[in-house]
């Protein structure tokens, strides 16, 4: 896919507000990231109260009713890129099938923050410690881009290409992000470990889906999925660690294992919210803990029968 | 394809803002990237809203729009067209939250609590019996540095104990302990 040349004939508007998704895709194509997209605006405003930046031209995603959108499918929900985290944490079907997501998007800042900022917003903003991406890690999540070319779907685990990089091309917007249902049986556990227990950014978080086979005792690791978040430049799975635990018993995986693997996937840093070593020794005691709820769920459904 | 956006700056732009309509057609709305939070209180002269972060960290400049929760120090007024926003003056003098907050002592400074009757009459909106957690969860975004919050959770309890619409009398609901 190559680049459009954005050769912008005309100044881009201060602030452009399309109605439409054609509309707005029309804009992207003529100045590119001369025009910062904006919706939720919960991160990008902080920046221009502290007047670290110029206020820039604003292409403004906020009244595009067909991207703030929640789509159940029979394999899997699709949500359009400006839905609000407060929509997706009360939406029925996310609550039910996709736990992790909802609980994310209700540990996105306060209830303030939870009715204006985006899941797309989240995913195109491009912090390694925003809240949702981990969670969308772990499901296994897809993203679909648009442009006036086309639009395209892509994998989330490949999106993030280095520090607030990703493959988004100048010309594209964000439109969708579409989540599957796990499968029967898949157990899931989020945490998010910050300063307080409530809206602190995170120093470390975790999201995990683990599938098993076998009953409880000798339960194995049939498919785990990881999501990290603060724990590299961008927000991070784990594939290492994912194939380290790949048909090893629930019980035999232990902490060296775990931190082993971990050493491949993560590249913590000591900034103003934690240090590396604080997080790579908080990143192995919540895999261990993800495992252990894994146990005590296969146990528990053994039991129930 | 071209853009069919205007190369011309402002947008045609209006709302209402307790009860007031605003337009960018008269003056009364400036640059659409101004923070609500400006609009409020050096333009509209409605200065209840309080700054206190500039970050959406504290809640102090909370304010509702179309009846729900935000911090009006994130919110650029471009994107309110056709909007309703009711900041702290737009509230009903007989919003049982106003004389429940008097009655619990839940002001001190006063800074924050433009901010946390409103987060809290959004909480309301959303659950007109909320227990304590809920309470908490849903002031979790305003911060108070004077009270320890014990007051404020008795008084927005004790307002929802009371039918907290406005027009109705508050009753006494038992409150928390000291």
């Amino acid at each position: 896919m190559s680049t459009p040349a954005a050769h912008a004939s005309r100044p881009p508007p201060a602030w452009y507000r399309p109605g439409t998704l054609a509309d707005a895709l029309a804009a992207r194509a003529e100045w590119g990231r001369d025009l910062v997209a904006m919706a939720g605006c919960t991160d990008l405003m902080v920046g221009w109260n502290a007047g670290a930046r110029r206020v820039p031209s604003v292409l403004d995603l906020s009244a595009l009713a067909e991207l703030r959108t929640i789509e159940p499918g029979p394999d899997a929900v699709t949500i359009g890129a400006t839905m609000s985290c407060a929509g997706i944490a009360a939406h029925p079907v996310i609550a039910a099938r996709l736990p992790m997501l909802a609980a994310s998007a209700r540990q996105t800042g306060s209830v303030a923050i939870q009715n204006r900022a985006t899941l797309g917003g989240n995913i195109m903003n491009a912090s390694p410690a925003a809240d949702n991406p981990p969670v969308l890690l772990a499901y296994g999540a897809r993203l679909t881009l648009a442009s006036v070319r086309g639009a395209r779907t892509i994998g989330y685990d490949a999106f993030h290409a280095g520090y607030k990089r990703t493959l988004a091309e100048a010309d594209e917007l964000l439109v969708s992000i579409t989540i599957p249902f796990p499968p029967p049986g898949a157990i899931g556990y989020y945490r998010k470990v910050g300063t307080r227990r409530a809206q602190a950014i995170s120093k470390i978080a975790l999201a995990a889906l683990v599938e098993t086979s076998g009953a409880a005792d000798g339960a194995v690791v049939r498919g785990a999925r990881f999501g990290f978040a603060s724990a590299g430049p961008v927000p991070l799975p784990a594939p290492a660690l994912s194939r380290a635990l790949h048909g090893m018993p629930l019980a035999s995986i232990d902490a060296g294992r775990v931190a082993q693997a971990l050493a491949a996937d993560l590249s913590p840093m000591d900034d103003i919210r934690s240090t590396a070593a604080y997080r790579r020794s908080v990143a192995v005691n919540l895999v261990l803990a993800a495992l252990q709820s894994a146990r005590r769920e296969v146990a528990q459904a053994a039991y129930t029968g | 394809m071209r853009a069919q956006a205007p190369a011309a700056p402002g947008p045609a732009l209006s709302f209402t803002l307790n009860g007031r309509n605003l337009s960018s057609a008269d003056g009364s709305i400036g640059a659409p990237t101004m923070r609500l939070l400006d609009l409020l209180r050096l333009h509209a002269g409605q200065t209840g809203t309080k700054e206190g972060c500039g970050e959406g960290e504290c809640g102090a400049c909370a304010v509702l729009v179309d009846g729900e929760l935000v911090n009006s120090c994130l919110v650029p007024v471009g994107q309110l067209h056709g909007c309703n926003v009711t900041s702290i003056e737009g509230l009903p003098r007989d919003d049982p939250l106003l004389s429940a907050f008097a009655r619990a002592g839940a002001a001190q400074c006063g800074i924050c609590t433009p901010g946390m009757v409103l987060a809290a009459r959004a909480l309301l909106e959303r659950s007109a019996q909320p227990s304590l957690d809920e309470v908490r969860e849903g002031l979790a975004g305003n911060l108070c540095r004077c009270t320890g919050y014990a007051r404020i959770y008795t008084a927005v309890l004790d307002a929802a104990a009371a039918g907290a619409s406005p027009g109705t009398q508050a009753g006494g609901a038992p409150g928390l302990p000291e």
